[in-house]
């Protein structure tokens, strides 16, 4: 139960609008987390905070207890692993020098491609099944491919904290369930801490241990699947009226809208 | 699954030697290797051809200590330093509009667009046109001095008023679009205000020459390549990390105001001083790259295989200029000028169709 990454009051926003306000949450070693909300409620901000890509305007983001924004942003790099949400890659790019490109903290001008790079990137490809796609383009993949080559790549950076801004997106249910799958072996086989934010609620309760639900730039609740997805958190973050059912498959919360037309 | 783990590690060896490493790549490898052959080929047939024309024979025979002294003279203090310099122009232009490139994620940003060449044609325009009462030795320092004094100015002034809270490609195409269109109408005004005479010899300058070039302009630029290149190289490495969003960058850990700057300091001093050597050659920071990358089939414009390609096409086009038109010699700049603008519409028209996908 060591706390990985920590946001004490954190405050972040842009311009004069304060996207993420006070906000205090703990990241647990070896868990996954994922945060919810509303569009626009700060999820991505909170995660590009907890990431150092955004400054915090007050309070602050503590990695493994010091300071993130105190620790060289190399030094960061060799622990926590950040995937945005619409990543561009040039064109032209291999899936191997794509993934290749995830070992930069390890390197340096004289060391470009060790014998510890290449191992790594071998084991990324092939944990993401990405092996046989290695010398195509990235520009040439199918949407679920491109984003196994780029989860690819942020494993190759051999972090032991992840955090991935929404890595569904644009995949149709399949793809989703297949990187969310992927997702869930890096944590049980390999023990990474992996905090994700995701908009589909199902698919959160299923994959996630923790649940942190986000409203307006704060938390309105926090805690398991069963706890957060209920009828009243539904109603009070997303304004959705809602049933919540237990998922026939899994047994976590299950939420069927229920919306003021129907076909029936 | 062996063999598809097999084929992954044979795509990529490295080469390592201790604490050293690198990927090995064929293509830009063989780019590097083929094109210093080409290079040497290309120059040996430059240094033969002209007035009294020497056979390749004759010219290694000098560049390896023998020879006749009048060939001597011909080959060393005539024709060498101008080979010379068209290499080393070609070089550092090429190199400087690669990292252009790669900082601004944009194969349409090189130092001919963004202004830094228009900067060094105003420095050393206002020179040939006002410069009438320096003589002699400074007159014969002052174009290229002004020339690097103007490229680096209006070079800093893109990238000052590109900045905002960091420096964005998109962005920096724009503001270089724009100062270059007022550096180039200062130059137009220059012109109309001087002398003919000086105006002619000015616009000489302007298209990019390589007439009378001697050993005086082989050094500035060498040193600067000597100084640079290797700055260069040491950056390549963050250089390739550019190429991705920025988002992405800084997650890699790299620190992405720092880097941008260095480099695109390193590439406006280069095309500044490349500039003041032999006038703003047009298309070779453009082209160059472009056609290394495709070559070397990689991502990001390769440094190495972009600067020698870069000295290969200033001193074909150098050799075509002095000899293709019977006695007349045409500036350098004109041919770079045809073979390049083509090239331009040619990377515009693909670049419309893609975005058209």
């Amino acid at each position: 139960m060591t706390v990985r990454l920590q946001a004490a009051g954190l405050t972040v926003g842009y311009g004069d609008r304060m996207v993420v306000d006070g906000l205090d949450l703990d990241i647990i070693g070896g868990t996954v987390t994922a945060v919810i909300g509303p569009n626009g409620c700060g999820k991505s901000t909170l995660l590009r905070a907890l990431g150092r890509l955004l400054p915090a305007r007050g309070g602050s983001v503590l990695l493994d207890g010091k300071k993130i924004d105190g620790i060289p942003t190399r030094e960061v790099a060799k622990v926590l692993g950040m995937l945005p949400q619409t990543p561009q890659a040039p064109e032209g790019l291999t899936v191997a020098d794509l993934v290749a490109r995830g070992r930069q903290p390890h390197q340096a001008w004289y060391r470009q491609w060790s014998s510890d790079d290449e191992a790594a990137v071998a084991e990324a490809l092939r944990l993401t099944g990405m092996d046989e796609l290695a010398e195509r383009t990235v520009d040439e993949l199918s949407g679920g491919q491109r984003q196994r080559a780029w989860i690819s790549m942020a494993l190759a950076q051999g972090t032991s904290l992840l955090l991935l801004d929404e890595p569904t997106t644009y995949l149709d249910l399949a793809h989703q369930i297949d990187v969310l799958d992927l997702v869930q072996r890096l944590h049980g086989e390999m023990g990474r801490t992996v905090v994700m934010v995701l908009h589909d609620l199902n698919l959160a309760a299923r994959y996630a241990e923790h649940l942190v639900a986000m409203k307006g730039g704060r938390i309105v609740v926090q805690g398991e699947p069963g706890e957060v997805l209920t009828e009243e958190m539904l109603l009070e973050v997303f304004g959705l009226e809602a049933r919540v059912v237990a998922d026939p498959v899994s047994g976590t919360p299950l939420v069927v809208p229920i919306g003021h037309r129907h076909r029936v | 699954m062996d063999v598809p783990e097999a084929a992954v590690v044979e795509a990529r060896k490295g080469l390592r030697l201790g604490p050293f490493s690198w990927p090995l790549r064929w293509r830009p490898l063989v780019l590097v290797v083929g094109g210093l052959v080409l290079l040497a080929l290309a120059m040996a047939v430059n240094i033969g051809r002209g007035d009294f024309p020497l056979t390749i024979g004759q010219v290694l025979d000098v560049l390896l200590g023998g020879g006749r002294t009048s060939h001597r003279f011909i080959v060393l203090d005539l024709r060498l330093p101008r080979s010379l310099t068209a290499v080393l122009v070609g070089a550092a232009l090429a190199l400087a509009g690669a990292i252009f490139q790669a900082v601004a994620r944009n194969p349409l940003a090189s130092p001919d667009i963004l202004g830094v060449t228009w900067g060094a044609s105003v420095g050393a325009v206002s020179v040939i046109t006002f410069g009438g009462v320096l003589t002699g030795p400074v007159a014969e320092v002052g174009i290229p001095v002004a020339a690097l004094a103007g490229g680096l100015f209006f070079g800093v002034l893109v990238y000052a008023l590109a900045w905002r809270k960091g420096i964005e490609g998109f962005r920096m195409v724009l503001v270089g679009v724009g100062v270059a269109a007022i550096a180039g109408n200062l130059t137009q005004y220059l012109l109309t205000a001087g002398d003919v005479n000086d105006a002619a010899r000015a616009m000489v300058w302007i298209t990019g020459s390589l007439n009378g070039r001697g050993w005086e302009h082989v050094v500035p630029v060498g040193a600067a390549l000597v100084v640079l290149m290797p700055v260069a190289f040491v950056c390549a490495h963050v250089l390739g990390a550019l190429q991705f969003g920025d988002d992405t960058v800084r997650g890699l850990g790299v620190r992405l105001n720092p880097a941008r700057s260095v480099l695109l300091l390193v590439g406006i001093a280069l095309a500044s001083v490349a500039t003041a050597a032999a006038g703003p050659i047009a298309f070779v920071a453009l082209a160059a790259p472009q056609i290394a990358s495709r070559v070397a089939a990689t991502a990001t414009p390769p440094l190495l295989g972009s600067s020698v390609v870069g000295g290969l096409l200033v001193v074909v086009s150098d050799l075509v200029a002095r000899t293709a038109f019977g006695g007349f010699e045409m500036p350098v700049g004109v041919i770079t000028a045809v073979l390049g603008a083509p090239y331009l519409m040619y990377l515009l028209v693909r670049g419309r169709r893609e975005a058209r996908v």
